[in-house]
């Protein structure tokens, strides 16, 4: 029945949605921020712990759809280990891809959200917990929503 | 064929709605031909139609007005002495006319033509509350108010020092806690504002009630009426309310055109709201005297086709029967509301009896965006969200619910897909 939206609601995506990876607050976290999306409710909070310039940990607590959900959780697992530089490329190329349908290289497995761009409204969705991790990179405790980005 | 099928004398002309709505069985099936938006398909589905409470789909002879209108009679209104001024004027003050019988208001001057509900209830907050709020009075509304009735207030709250307060929800049945009425209007309130039907709950406030509670203290009282004056018959006296308002595109008229029913007494001593022609008897450099109501409340040229339109719609609702489409509303909710709580891991929100045609639910584990989207792709339109009472979701411990919602031209059959539809996005999300 819902065939059309298997390229948005992929396997992997589905999984991450029902089983969230790194879903835990940071006691101590370096930074954290709030990302917000007034339409739809969705709500989360990102911590970040970094040791000198790289990303040690990253976990995500909140609630949302199933797309910002798994957005997040993918987010945790990719950003571990990298430079906030690293970090902070790696949300202008998932940002390129959920607009526009372009994957570009050194996403990982975040390709997986390629057909996101195919559904305008859910773009904010999918892009919500990187707004967060910039915010909590550049300006940290700050709360981001996804209406004064402009995607 | 007609839609009254013990009628079948009516004409198809004029739609399946065109019989006299005073005996006869409704074949509410045909009357869904009168709406020509409704056959189609939508990703290869045949379209289910469940936002109606965000806005009603259009029926042929309410098109059908919009275009005469435009195509024979537009003109500018209350200026001109040419004929379709004339025209255009007359058909502007029909409406209004209309639009008093509609709400049983005593005269057509007490009806104001607005964009909407929420412009009317600006009007009124503005107008009346600047005039007669000061710092220590109370508004009072209630914990299910639609934003549209409870950011005016507190706008106008912080103007004038005036404070809002709200009647609580009673949190097992999502009605409102009578028990506290009384000692909340024995604050210092000065105007207590309610919604008539709840977009997101579907629970019928009894309206005419705490009207009678607030009026015995000298409150002012008014009522939303946003999603009932299209569902139900809706007497304005009856009530007793001072001011009642609704929207035209949500009763099957047009989008723009909403209307604010007060009290004359009240509308005459009320200031302009905004200023501009046609509401003005004469303007001098340094002064200005105005219209009485409710010409004074109406500044500019005014949209004239969706009184027109609106019109149409108010006697097609009226050859139906509001009495009968009430009736369907409530089966229907009640229907879903049977079928849905059936479910495994549904959670549904509202009055366990005697709701309208709203149904909000929540699936256990499956988000209400994701719940839309996978219901549109069925070719079900139901709405996801906050539905603009975010407080209230606040104090239901929600952020958003899906929300299915009902007009007459909705079907059992159609509710059954639902839940069928909701089995399948249940299976999907499957842990
Ligand atoms: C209860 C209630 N009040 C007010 C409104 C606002 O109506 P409008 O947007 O037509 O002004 C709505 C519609 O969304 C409503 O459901």
């Amino acid at each position: 029945m819902f065939d059309d939206l298997s390229d948005l609601y992929q396997q992997v995506i589905l999984d991450h949605c029902k089983k969230p990876r790194n879903f835990h607050e940071i006691p101590g976290a370096t930074c954290s921020a709030h990302g917000h999306n007034p339409l739809c409710g969705d709500n989360l909070k990102l911590f970040l712990t970094i040791d000198g310039d790289r990303i040690q940990d990253a976990a995500f607590v909140g609630s949302g759809c199933c797309i910002s959900k798994a957005s997040a959780s993918l987010l945790t697992e990719s950003v571990k280990g990298r430079t906030r530089e690293e970090a902070r490329q790696t949300f202008d190329k998932v940002r390129e891809m959920v607009t526009t349908g372009k994957v570009q290289d050194g996403v990982g497995k975040l390709a997986v959200f390629a057909g996101v761009y195919r559904f305008p409204a859910r773009v904010k969705c999918a892009i919500l917990a990187w707004h967060a991790l910039v915010a909590a990179l550049e300006d940290p405790g700050k709360s981001v929503t996804t209406e004064d980005e402009q995607t | 064929m007609s839609a009254i099928v013990n009628n079948p004398a009516s004409s198809t002309r004029r739609g399946a709605a065109s019989s006299s709505s005073t005996a006869g069985e409704v074949n509410w099936a045909e009357l869904r031909k009168d709406f020509p938006i409704l056959d189609q398909k939508i990703h290869g589905k045949p379209l289910i139609y469940f936002d109606n409470a965000a806005t009603s789909q259009k029926p042929q002879a309410v098109l059908d007005a919009l275009r005469h209108y435009y195509e024979r009679d537009n003109a500018n209104v209350h200026r001109g002495i040419h004929e379709l001024s004339n025209r255009a004027t007359a058909a502007y003050e029909a409406a209004r006319a209309r639009t008093a019988q509609f709400i049983h208001a005593r005269s057509p001057e007490e009806i104001v033509f607005t964009r909407g509900t929420t412009e009317a209830i600006n009007l009124v907050a503005h107008s009346w509350g600047m005039a007669n709020l000061k710092s220590g009075d109370v508004i009072l509304l209630t914990e299910m108010e639609h934003h549209s009735n409870l950011v005016p207030w507190q706008l106008i709250a912080q103007r004038t020092g005036a404070r809002v307060v709200y009647v609580p929800l009673r949190s097992d049945e999502n009605v409102l806690d009578l028990d506290r009425i009384d000692a909340l209007l024995a604050g210092n309130v000065k105007f207590f504002s309610m919604v008539h039907i709840s977009n997101s709950l579907g629970t019928v406030n009894p309206v005419a009630d705490l009207c009678a509670r607030a009026r015995k203290r000298g409150i002012v009282t008014l009522v939303d009426g946003a999603q009932s004056a299209g569902h139900m018959p809706v007497d304005v006296q009856a009530i007793g309310c001072d001011f009642f308002a609704f929207s035209g595109h949500k009763i099957c008229g047009p989008t723009g055109i909403g209307v604010l029913y007060g009290r004359q007494d009240l509308l005459d001593a009320m200031p302009p709201y905004q200023g501009g022609g046609e509401m003005i008897l004469s303007v001098a450099y340094d002064h200005t005297e105005f219209k009485k109501a409710p010409h004074r409340f109406e500044a500019g040229t005014p949209d004239i086709s969706g009184p027109v339109g609106l019109h149409a719609a108010m006697d097609y609702l009226d050859r139906i029967g509001r009495d009968r489409i009430w009736k369907h509303d409530q089966e229907l909710a009640a229907y879903a509301q049977e079928r849905l709580s059936a479910l495994n891991g549904v959670r549904l929100f509202g009055p366990k009896t005697g709701r309208a045609g709203v149904v909000s639910f929540l699936l256990k584990d499956v988000h209400a965006h994701d719940v839309v989207m996978l219901a549109d792709q069925a070719g079900i339109a139901l709405r996801g969200g906050h539905h603009c009472t975010q407080p209230l979701m606040h104090k239901l411990g929600v952020e958003s619910t899906a929300r299915a919602s009902f007009y007459f031209y909705n079907t059992r059959e159609e509710v059954d897909r639902l839940v069928e539809v909701i089995r399948e996005i249940q299976k999907f999300f499957a842990v």
